[in-house]
């Protein structure tokens, strides 16, 4: 990309580059006149940046280096303490059997959050993107879930799930099963929050995949059919291999969103933390919130990260290879 | 461009090869049915709760699966809880907080992300890439320190302090640079020719062009911000100052059992979005789109 201001103004280029040229004095006026158009170009881009680099510093690199920071020292939240520790902190966490615990709830319901959110809405797409009349309405249903709050979710699938007058009892009991006591049974507990999470964001997920099969161009459907092949056909060796880069990403985008789960657990559990439920951005909450602790928060905050860092590494990793290949 | 009648020619090409269109064969019948299911199972929850918040408290807790309670239709949950609760302040504060969050967010992300698509100066690649590797970093990790920060401001418990950690969204610059990116420069040429400076040729020439990136994105940092739960809920204590679902999280407890009322509570609360949703079901879609996509 070239300059704009010199393809405005030819004289400009012309004087910088003849520098070999004997007429010094041009030559030194025009490099006077390049710096100072240099300088107003840096100024002019830090009149464009300054506002969100300044709050991208306030509020997300500064906290970043200071919560490292707290993390080898034993500050409270009530403002004792703040000495440095060296890392005791992260001795303690490792050695910790809730911070195990929590990162075993976080890595368990990744897992079994994210397949059903990626193939359900790849089914939910396929089917939508048949043309079958409604389109409004199928987008609305699969789609307003996502719009909902965190708080509304919880409450209506906390009384979905209520053990005596809960829907979901009800109906299975119509079916002689139960009555099965969702939300305060270990273990039943995650996979409860795993169906209301599924509900909850698959829209999401429904949308991307929607915009990626529009994108499909109608030619290559329409050279499938003049060779021949059936519908079925079309979207096996068409669609869903155009399908697969999409799926990447969405697979990437929604392993990054569920190890970070904490809102509707933890509201749908009424905050009461139990060892096989509690997510450890959860643990975070409670020992900074709870426990007062905050270079130990800090401290598992940053186990956390680099539990995100090597899950986002390994998966670009895998993604570039793909490319690759 | 083809002439008229080639169009036409294609689109009926396409008519005919949208899988099942026009022919209601037993394949198509099939999709309908199961979509129409699954539509179905997923609107259900939430219609369960609007069916739930028109019973009295006793039909609510009798727990029978009927559409109906035994005592009729009542609106007596709606009643009690917008006569005595704190759901208009909250309402409030929710709207007006998450439209100055982003109308910032958008704000001085386009504006850095102008400086990054067109601007030449030293460290720009550098700069650029710290923005964009901060998209790896959780906002839940920064939530000690940052908290730690409101304190020594003096913001927790203010909207500010709700506010301020909330603007900062470096896939919003990095979806904005891409498509200011593809603005040709000519444009830009034209109007600096005629002597305008950069600031003036960013608003009168490529913000008028950005519109409906803008609008996609802006509906986008609207639901985030007024979904927003644990930064809220951190730092607010003071009621009158929550947000819609922290302030809702905490009548749970207050209203024990009184289910009606909960789920009458969560209907209001859905409801903004939802309309929101209808009259820009378009927009919104697109900007999901976008946004989702941007941060790769």
């Amino acid at each position: 990309m070239s300059m704009a201001p010199q393809t405005a103004q030819p004289p400009v280029p012309a004087g910088r580059v003849g520098t070999t040229e004997p007429a010094a004095p041009i030559t030194a006026e025009a490099e006077a006149s390049a710096r100072r158009a240099r300088k107003k170009n840096r100024l002019v881009a830090l009149a464009f940046l300054a506002p969100f680099l300044a709050a991208f510093l306030l509020f997300v690199v500064w906290p970043m280096i200071h919560g490292f920071y707290l993390s080898f020292t034993n500050q409270s939240l009530t403002g004792s303490g703040g000495s440095l520790v060296g890392f005791d902190n992260y001795a303690e966490a490792f050695s910790d059997p809730k911070m195990w615990g929590s990162i075993r709830n976080t890595v368990w319901f990744t897992l079994i959050s994210t397949v059903p959110l990626v193939i359900i809405a790849m089914a939910m797409a396929l089917l939508v993107n048949t043309g079958l009349p409604g389109q409004w309405l199928w987008r609305l249903s699969f789609f307003m879930p996502f719009l909902l709050a965190s708080t509304v979710i919880s409450q209506i699938w906390s009384w979905i799930f209520n053990p005596e007058i809960g829907l979901a009892n009800e109906v299975l009991g119509a079916v002689g099963i139960g009555p099965i006591a969702w939300l305060q049974t270990p273990h039943l507990d995650l996979i409860s929050i795993t169906i209301a999470t599924v509900w909850w964001t698959v829209g999401f997920n429904f949308l991307l995949y929607l915009a990626a099969l529009q994108n499909i161009p109608e030619v290559q459907y329409e050279a499938a059919a003049v060779d021949g092949a059936s519908r079925w056909r079309q979207i096996w060796s068409i669609t869903i291999p155009q399908l697969m880069p999409v799926t990447g990403v969405v697979f990437v985008l929604q392993i990054l969103a569920s190890l970070k789960l904490f809102d509707q657990a933890y509201q749908m559990l009424g905050g009461i933390s139990s060892d096989t439920s509690r997510p450890i951005v959860q643990y975070i909450f409670e020992a900074g919130f709870v426990g007062y602790e905050f270079g130990y928060a800090a401290a598992i905050s940053y186990v956390f990260f680099a539990l995100i860092l090597v899950v986002g590494i390994v998966q670009m990793t895998i993604v570039n290879r793909r490319k690759g290949q | 461009m083809t002439t008229a009648t080639s169009v036409a020619d294609v689109t009926d090409i396409k008519r005919q090869l949208k899988p099942g269109e026009r022919h209601f064969g037993p394949a198509r019948i099939a999709a309908f049915v199961v979509l129409a299911v699954m539509a179905l199972t997923w609107l259900f929850p939430f219609l369960w709760a609007v069916v739930t918040s028109f019973k009295t408290e006793g039909d609510a807790a009798s727990g029978s699966v009927s559409l109906i309670g035994e005592n009729g239709l009542t609106t007596q949950a709606y009643e009690k809880i917008l006569g005595e609760g704190n759901v208009y302040i909250w309402a409030w504060n929710s709207l007006w907080t998450s439209l100055v969050i982003t109308v910032i967010t958008v704000a001085i992300s386009a504006l850095a992300a102008y400086a990054f698509s067109r601007l030449h100066f030293r460290g720009r690649t550098a700069l650029f890439f710290a923005v964009i590797a901060s998209i790896i970093v959780p906002p839940q990790v920064l939530i000690i320190p940052l908290y730690y920060e409101m304190l020594a401001f003096n913001l927790v418990d203010t909207p500010w302090g709700l506010i301020l950690p909330q603007i900062v969204m470096a896939p919003i610059v990095l979806i904005l640079k891409k498509f200011f990116d593809a603005v040709p420069i000519e444009l830009e040429d034209a109007a600096r020719v005629d002597g305008a400076g950069r600031l003036r040729v960013f608003l009168s020439v490529v913000l008028p062009l950005s519109r409906p990136i803008l609008g996609a994105v802006s509906i986008f940092v609207f639901i985030q911000a007024w979904n927003n739960f644990l930064w809220p809920f951190i730092v607010l204590n003071d009621t009158m100052l929550m947000t819609l679902p922290v302030g809702l999280q905490t009548v749970i407890s207050a209203y024990g059992v009184q289910y009606a009322q909960v789920m009458a509570q969560a209907v209001l609360a859905a409801l903004p979005l939802i309309v929101v949703f209808l009259f820009f079901q378009r927009q919104i879609v697109q900007g999901v789109a976008t946004t989702g996509f941007g941060g790769q």
